[in-house]
């Protein structure tokens, strides 16, 4: 009976929380209430969705994770950006990207993260979940693009998850 | 509203346009469907950015307080751009769009 009273997801529940109190104009007592039951409510209906609760080990890394990826995103937007004005053409590839991760939200964080980051966009998962196909838009070798998601992305998500 | 506030919103609107401008020259230029994906996906994430910036810069110094909503747009862009990105790709290669000839390797079949 209490299982119903309970927040059987605590993270998302306190990232709904926060949007919501964002969303509103303001903390005020309405949207605390609001909130509250919005950040009890949604993980309860959603709850079937998620087959396995997602086990982060370390979240206190995710805050360098993401400011390193936002300082990725900016760096080669410029890069993306010159190779669209030049009149050379790009070199574009698929890429098989070997994945050393496991578990399936780590996956779909380097997915997304690949996606976000200029140059590349993850395209298909393999049915077995170890290979990324990628799309690179300029790349001089494969081994170059894998490395270098390997060092920036996917070890930090490793020492995150496992 | 102070000088500086100005100036600082005039830069990023400038910069984010620009950048937005770029995408939409990328998606004109790039010369298939896959590498055409990349333009558009690249000139939402710096260029929404900057422009985020420039509002939240403009509605706290015109209201008083810090006014945080706007990052929630660019929060959700950046959750559902790499899904829609995805999704593009699969059902690409699904109905096995063609690819630049100097495109390395291929799409899988599986």
């Amino acid at each position: 009976m209490f299982d119903r009273l309970s927040f059987p997801q605590p993270w998302l529940s306190w990232v709904l929380f926060l949007t919501w109190q964002i969303l509103s104009d303001g903390v005020s007592g309405g949207s605390v209430v609001l909130g509250l039951i919005l950040a009890w409510l949604i993980p309860q209906l959603t709850h079937g969705f998620w087959p396995e609760r997602p086990g982060f080990v370390k979240p206190w890394r995710m805050p360098a994770y993401i400011l390193r990826v936002l300082k990725d995103i900016v760096v080669a937007s410029f890069s993306v950006a010159w190779l669209i004005l030049s009149p050379r053409s790009p070199r574009p590839a698929f890429i098989s990207y070997p994945l050393k991760l496991e578990h399936p939200l780590a996956i779909s964080i380097l997915a997304s993260t690949i996606s976000l980051t200029p140059g590349t966009v993850s395209a298909d998962i393999s049915d077995d979940n170890k290979t990324l196909l990628i799309h690179a838009l300029d790349a001089t070798s494969d081994q170059e693009v894998i490395d270098a998601i390997h060092n920036s992305y996917e070890k930090p998500l490793m020492e995150m998850f496992q | 509203m102070s000088l500086f506030a100005e100036y600082a919103i005039s830069a990023l609107l400038l910069f984010g346009g620009g950048f937005t401008l770029v995408g939409a020259i990328g998606l004109a230029r790039l010369p298939d469907f896959y590498t055409r994906l990349h333009g558009p996906t690249k000139a939402t994430t710096v260029g929404v950015g900057a422009i985020m910036f420039s509002s939240v810069i403009y509605f706290s110094s015109v209201d008083q307080g810090i006014d945080f909503s706007e990052v929630l747009i660019t929060v959700f862009l950046f959750m559902t751009a790499p899904v829609s990105a995805n999704m593009l790709a699969k059902a690409a290669m699904h109905i096995g769009v063609e690819t630049v000839k100097d495109t390395e390797g291929g799409p899988w079949h599986q």
